[in-house]
């Protein structure tokens, strides 16, 4: 009986056919009873079952723990190897086609962002000069007695125009009315009228430019300072450190004016 | 019994040691368990049968998984592991599958 052990062969288990009806009353018994009494036989097979059990569980820890590539032959590493290759030879040139692309928007933002600080230089600038902003900076602050009240309006009107030839770029009537270029000077029975509000004397002028040069400027021959004197009135010129011109005047856009580029 | 216990005990024993698989065992030893698994089943069938011998369930469990690993190694070899193991699987799968039919005739008579 030995020599025909288990299903060594695939055909067995027609030839078993004929032994099933035989033995399949006592093979359950005989099941129970091996179970109940060892034997020596058993003991080997008890041994080779525990190296299977051994052997079945260390690989299949192994297979767990185990990378991917663990068990690959040389070919299909050789292969994993030029697809990873490929991978990443697309990756980088995704990564350059992005670095471009970032660079572009750096460069657009950066020459937006100068254009911008330009504007607001300028139109700061722009703002100071037509009087639409305040303006602070070094200076003299000019006041004028006029007790017989003889100071006439072109003497004023000349003093403007000499600070304004002398480099002024903010003036101010009384800390209230700002001087541009379309401010108006007037007279009428009540006195003085700068761009429509009355100014009474002892009138006071700030004005904003190079102190020295703009001082000098009143101070020539013949010049406004000797006009108020003439007049019984007389010139203070004061150098704060810093000159206030904090009254604006609203912005117009041109009507008729338009660009000529 | 004891091959019961032997079972249970080999499979411990691998939990707690968790030994790492040598390189040159790592190729070879998944059909070992297979070649062994179906040693067993074939084993298993010829008690129910009635014709259990443990001299010769010992050499055809050692000489099935010596066979398995030597046609793996072969293959290797030749450059054709991948499908001879392939081969060698499907060829046990079919023998334990016709080992546990007649098992479970013979235990649920069915």
């Amino acid at each position: 009986m030995p020599e025909r052990f288990g299903a060594e062969n695939l055909g067995a288990e027609r030839s078993d056919a004929n032994r099933f009806d035989a033995g399949k009353a006592d093979s359950r018994a005989r099941l129970l009873a091996t179970l109940r009494h060892p034997s020596r036989g058993q003991a080997v097979g008890g041994v080779l079952l525990g190296l299977l059990g051994f052997a079945m569980v260390t690989q299949v820890q192994s297979n767990e723990r185990d990378d991917t590539y663990a068990g690959l032959r040389t070919s299909d590493l050789v292969q994993v190897l030029n697809g990873l290759n490929a991978q990443s030879r697309r990756a980088d040139s995704e990564i350059a086609g992005l670095e471009r692309t970032r660079r572009q928007l750096t460069d657009q933002t950066q020459a937006r962002q100068a254009a911008v600080d330009r504007a607001k230089d300028q139109a700061q600038t722009l703002g100071i000069l037509a009087g639409t902003l305040p303006a602070e900076g070094p200076g003299i602050r000019i006041t004028v007695n006029d007790p017989e009240g003889k100071v006439s309006l072109n003497n004023l009107l000349d003093a403007v125009e000499e600070l304004r030839a002398a480099g002024a770029e903010a003036m101010e009537f009384d800390d209230s009315v700002r001087v541009i270029a379309q401010t108006s000077f007037e007279q009428d029975d009540s006195g003085l009228l700068v761009d429509g509000h009355q100014v009474d004397p002892p009138y006071v002028i700030d004005v904003i430019g190079d102190p020295s040069t703009l001082s000098s400027a009143l101070n020539f021959p013949l010049g406004f300072s000797y006009d108020v004197k003439a007049n019984d009135g007389s010139v203070k010129v004061d150098k704060p450190t810093t000159v206030k011109v904090s009254s604006t005047v609203p912005a117009t856009a041109p009507t008729d004016a338009t660009s000529g580029q | 019994m004891i091959a019961v216990v032997g079972l249970v005990v080999g499979i411990v024993l691998g939990l707690v040691l968790k030994p790492d698989v040598p390189l040159w065992l790592e190729p070879y030893l998944p059909i070992a368990v297979v070649a062994a698994l179906d040693a067993v089943f074939g084993a298993l069938r010829a008690f129910l049968d009635g014709i259990f011998n443990d001299k010769v369930f010992v050499i055809s469990f050692v000489s099935n998984v010596v066979i398995a690993a030597l046609i793996v190694f072969v293959g290797d070899k030749l450059g054709v592991g991948a499908q001879l193991s392939t081969g060698v699987i499907v060829v046990l799968g079919i023998r334990i599958f016709s080992n546990v039919a007649a098992i479970r005739r013979h235990i649920f008579h069915a």
